[in-house]
């Protein structure tokens, strides 16, 4: 156990390198010069060396990836925006729980949607409510998801006016000059982004869940379950369930750090200022720190929340031993 | 006496795309307390589709069974399904072909036999756990007070049946329904597997359904053999008689085609050709087409099942004549009949 997760933080290490390389590298691939952004449109050329050379742009790109990783192993810090020198880590650190706030908050959404429409589905194959139900999920599948979240804020935010159509409140530290504030605001103005995503989600997982379940019920242990007597409730919850969500798990694990890294779309239709708007308006501005940071995130958390889906696994599957 | 369980003409009928399959079509038989009825016959003669039914384990969305299935002169097939739960692993058990995949992978073995326990006693975990650990030893499982912890995974095949054996009998059942207990198993697991729910038969006067193609089995742990073939009984009768006055030709073959081991013979005898579709038997005896004995009449009538004549408990549904089956009786006795005296 102790070996299995060493070797995966190694492991991990090796992929966080490469995906911060591959970063560095693509983005001195694209013929701009962010000195030129970060000194403005109108700055004279003399400015313009003079602002290359103090964000460390005449060095060779392998010096500045040195210098990039040198600042983050030790003291931490994913440098300073060249747009406006402000820390990079603030600006994750600001942009992080929005992001965060959709994703978790959607995704429990999409739970509370797929399962039990799975279970029904698979229960009743070729009932109206499975074909509405397969219908929904095609629909889900392919539509794209900034159409669903741009209908929805339409629709309920401007036509019926239910709720608010852009931005977001803080929970715990609400800024002073802000107009709102707390868990109901908060939830209040995400409820449209967590409905868009989630709508775009669920499709997937209602199909899983159904094919997981269907596959489930035909198992031997699910007949011994009912030749031992139990009812039906017990034999879903107990014996098919347990069994059925476990490859649920996995995917659910990855669509969480996947989606972490930004759900653009999304963000970028609600104004929310997640790691998605951030990242979108870095790319626009040359602003490598920044971009880099958002993709370091990014990477962290598809890292992190695959090492928690095996680290569950293991625990509510008992065939599997991490070794 | 009446019989613990009396299957009266039970037919079980599936609907399928392609029609609907006939996968049990009129069924009877009889098993007293403390009997073993063995059912014998190839893959897909319905053996265990007629177990299933007993316990109302078909999918009731694609299947109907009619007929009587009379436990303590209760008909199960027409109780209300709560009490068909209760009758379910208290009174009636059931062990499966397939230890490997018959229990629940992801719960220990403990909790699956609490919860067999809990599901039909109100009694504490803690009592129903110290009944699991006996039921464990009960059938041979070395160490139960620590390996009832254990998941399915770290057993072998054997230990799981025993597991399934233990699960099965924790309530102590009267009719336990054991469908092809020994077919994923080797010879020597097979052996002890059988002891095992012979002494707890012994021990308790349990009846036993034992559903099996291996007459083997039948010969050691059978009192009665129900012979099916596709999806009928075709010869009935107490393993003496089946063994020593075999009556239907599908029987004969059933018996040509065992290895002996003390009788010189060069190959094993096979019965030809395979056992019909059920959507749609063969006209007249559906052994028809596979018996090296047919005549023009199998051809257009259905033999029903008959008494034997001289034989008390014997039945069989077959038109040859006496004259011939004395014969062939005769010489299957030089030969696979011989070993069984052995």
């Amino acid at each position: 156990m102790f070996q299995y997760f060493v070797r995966r933080v190694l492991w991990s290490l090796v992929l966080f390198l490469s995906v911060t390389l591959v970063t560095y590298v693509l983005f001195f691939l694209v013929p701009a010069n962010p000195a030129r952004q970060a000194a403005g449109q109108s700055a004279s050329p003399d400015r313009v060396a003079e602002v290359e050379e103090r964000l460390g742009l005449n060095d060779p790109v392998y010096i500045q990836y040195w210098g990039f990783l040198k600042r983050l192993v030790l003291d931490g810090s994913l440098g300073y925006s060249f747009v406006d020198r402000s820390s990079v880590n603030d600006e994750i650190f600001r942009a992080a729980p929005i992001t965060a706030s959709l994703v978790f908050g959607a995704m429990l959404l999409v739970l509370s949607i797929a399962i039990p429409i799975g279970v029904f589905s698979a229960l009743r194959p070729r009932s109206l409510l499975d074909r509405a139900a397969m219908t929904y999920v095609l629909i889900g599948i392919s539509l794209p998801s900034f159409w669903i979240a741009l209908v929805l804020s339409y629709l309920i935010g401007y036509k019926l006016g239910w709720t608010p159509i852009a931005g977001y409140c803080e929970v715990i530290s609400v800024p002073e000059a802000s107009n709102c504030g707390g868990v109901i605001d908060w939830a209040y103005h995400m409820i449209l982004p967590w409905l868009a995503l989630a709508i775009v989600q669920a499709g997937v997982y209602v199909r899983f869940v159904r094919a997981e379940v269907m596959e489930t019920m035909t198992q031997d242990y699910v007949r011994t379950a009912r030749a031992k007597g139990a009812p039906e409730r017990t034999v879903m919850k107990d014996h098919i369930l347990r069994n059925a969500l476990l490859p649920v798990v996995t995917i659910l694990g990855m669509d969480i750090g996947l989606l972490l890294g930004g759900a653009i779309f999304i963000e970028t239709v609600f104004g929310l200022n997640g790691l998605g708007a951030t990242a979108i308006r870095s790319i626009g501005q040359f602003d490598l720190p920044t971009l880099q940071g958002v993709v370091i995130f990014g990477a962290i958390a598809i890292i992190v929340f695959t090492l928690i889906v095996d680290l569950l696994y293991a625990w509510i599957d008992p065939r599997i031993r991490l070794t | 006496m009446t019989a613990l369980l009396d299957v009266r003409d039970l037919r079980t009928h599936f609907k399928t795309d392609d029609g609907v399959v006939k996968a049990v079509d009129g069924v009877d038989f009889q098993v007293e307390s403390g009997q073993t009825v063995g059912i014998v016959g190839e893959s897909g003669c319905g053996k265990s589709v007629t177990c299933l039914s007993i316990m109302g384990l078909n999918d009731t969305r694609n299947s109907t069974s009619t007929g009587e299935v009379l436990f303590d002169d209760e008909n199960l097939l027409n109780i209300p399904q709560s009490r068909l739960r209760k009758l379910r692993g208290s009174e009636i058990a059931m062990i499966f072909q397939d230890p490997m995949t018959s229990l629940n992978p992801v719960h220990s073995i403990g909790r699956q036999l609490v919860e067999t326990v809990l599901l039909h006693h109100d009694i504490s975990k803690k009592e129903a756990r110290a009944r699991a650990v006996e039921a464990l030893k009960e059938v041979g499982i070395p160490r139960a007070e620590t390996r009832i912890t254990d998941y399915p995974h770290q057993f072998s095949g054997g230990m799981r049946q025993r597991v399934m054996i233990a699960m099965a009998m924790i309530n102590e059942p009267r009719l336990l329904i054991a469908d092809e207990p020994t077919t994923a198993l080797d010879v020597t697991t097979q052996a002890q597997i059988l002891a095992v729910m012979q002494k707890l038969q012994a021990d308790r006067g349990m009846a036993i359904v034992m559903i099996t193609h291996d007459l083997g089995v039948v010969a050691e742990t059978a009192d009665d053999v129900v012979v099916m073939y596709a999806a009928k009984v075709v010869e009935h009768g107490s393993v003496d008689t089946i063994f020593k006055n075999p009556q239907h030709p599908y029987t004969w073959g059933l018996l040509g085609s065992l290895p002996r081991l003390h009788t010189d013979v060069e190959r094993l005898t096979q019965i030809p050709g395979q056992p019909p579709s059920l959507l749609n038997p063969p006209q007249g005896c559906r052994f028809n087409p596979r018996c090296p004995y047919v005549m023009d009449v199998c051809k257009q009538r259905e033999p029903e099942l008959m008494p034997v004549t001289g034989e008390a408990d014997h039945e069989q549904a077959c038109f040859l004549d006496d004259e011939v089956k004395a014969r062939e009786v005769a010489r299957l006795k030089e030969t696979v009949l011989a070993e069984a005296s052995h």
